[in-house]
């Protein structure tokens, strides 16, 4: 089966052999975008978000076939080294990972619930930010969130003040 | 009927406490999961976020076309045969459904109907499916529509 998607802004198409494979192992291993972590293959630990048409989602149980015409963004999408999303500059200061590894999920679901709710209170973060993390990293991840606000917060206020 | 409407497969997302349940043992979902202000889920942690429109048998998540809470006028937990038939029956709180739209919902909604197509769970075993047979169910659903509509007995 052929799977056509945009991801990172590129138009891709994939061969895949069952429609069903998780949308995750096509982005690490025939994509080679490996941002993108397994953690538990349930769903439940959200190491492998990215996001869907803007959408969080856990890509571990996300069957590619549902990707068809989607557009698909990673955490090698989200930003770089020279021009960071403010969730990664936001996770820089703050200096957030200890081993990492569940970091990029952190941070896409956290690109996510910015889109909805640009200065989101403690509350925000406790109900939407529910991936799980075994270095504990979230009173750090916390300050990040609101610090990652603020720095979205500028640069809107910047764009909308050039283009004014 | 009732036997299948009050089976974990239907009363999970039926819940009083706007959480809803997993499992043939209805615990709390994981996560602190809740209704959120449309049945769907908070902000940007949703359902879809793991829930697809069809079972994931890889990742042990269900899923179907729809796939949301009940809304919160369809509180079943805790309730009893009765109370449920008499809150189903009630347009306050069915979505206004008339008693064929009601027999329809019943008996031909693609999120009604996973109750005997729940996939398997996250150790790979599958889930329990309701205790009547799937064209059982649908004959007396339209009997007791045909007869009337009458609310059980406790």
């Amino acid at each position: 089966m052929k799977v056509s998607f945009s991801i990172n802004g590129k138009s891709q198409s994939v061969e895949v052999a069952d429609e069903n494979t998780p949308l995750l192992w096509v982005v690490r291993d025939v994509l080679d975008l490996k941002g993108t972590k397994f953690g538990c293959g349930k769903a439940a630990c959200g190491a492998c978000t990215l996001h869907v048409d803007g959408q969080a989602v856990r890509s571990c149980s996300y069957a590619v076939k549902f990707a068809e015409g989607k557009e698909i963004t990673t955490i090698e999408g989200l930003g770089n080294e020279e021009n960071p999303h403010p969730v990664q500059q936001a996770w820089i200061e703050e200096i957030v990972p200890q081993c990492g590894y569940c970091q990029p999920g952190f941070m896409m679901a956290t690109a996510a619930l910015l889109e909805k709710i640009p200065n989101p209170t403690d509350e925000d973060i406790d109900k939407n930010i529910i991936n799980v993390c075994r270095c504990a990293t979230y009173y750090r991840m916390r300050k990040a969130i609101h610090r990652a606000a603020e720095l979205s917060t500028i640069a809107n206020t910047a764009t909308e003040t050039q283009t004014s | 009927m009732m036997d299948v409407l009050m089976s974990p497969r239907c009363i999970n997302c039926h819940p009083n406490d706007n959480i809803p349940k997993q499992s043939d043992d209805s615990h709390p979902h994981y996560f602190g999961l809740a209704r959120g202000a449309s049945n769907l889920g908070f902000q940007a942690t949703k359902c879809s976020t793991c829930h697809q429109t069809e079972n994931n048998n890889y990742s042990g998540v269900p899923g179907a076309p729809e796939w949301s809470l009940a809304p919160d006028k369809m509180k079943w937990e805790g309730l009893t045969r009765s109370e449920i038939a008499r809150s189903m029956l009630n347009k306050e709180n069915n979505g206004n459904r008339n008693l064929e739209e009601l027999e329809h919902h019943l008996t031909e909604h693609e999120l009604v109907l996973w109750a005997w197509t729940p996939g398997l769970d996250a150790q790979g075993a599958p889930r329990e499916t309701p205790p009547v047979p799937l064209e059982e169910y649908k004959a007396a659903v339209k009997e007791w529509i045909e007869k009337g509509a009458l609310v059980p007995e406790d």
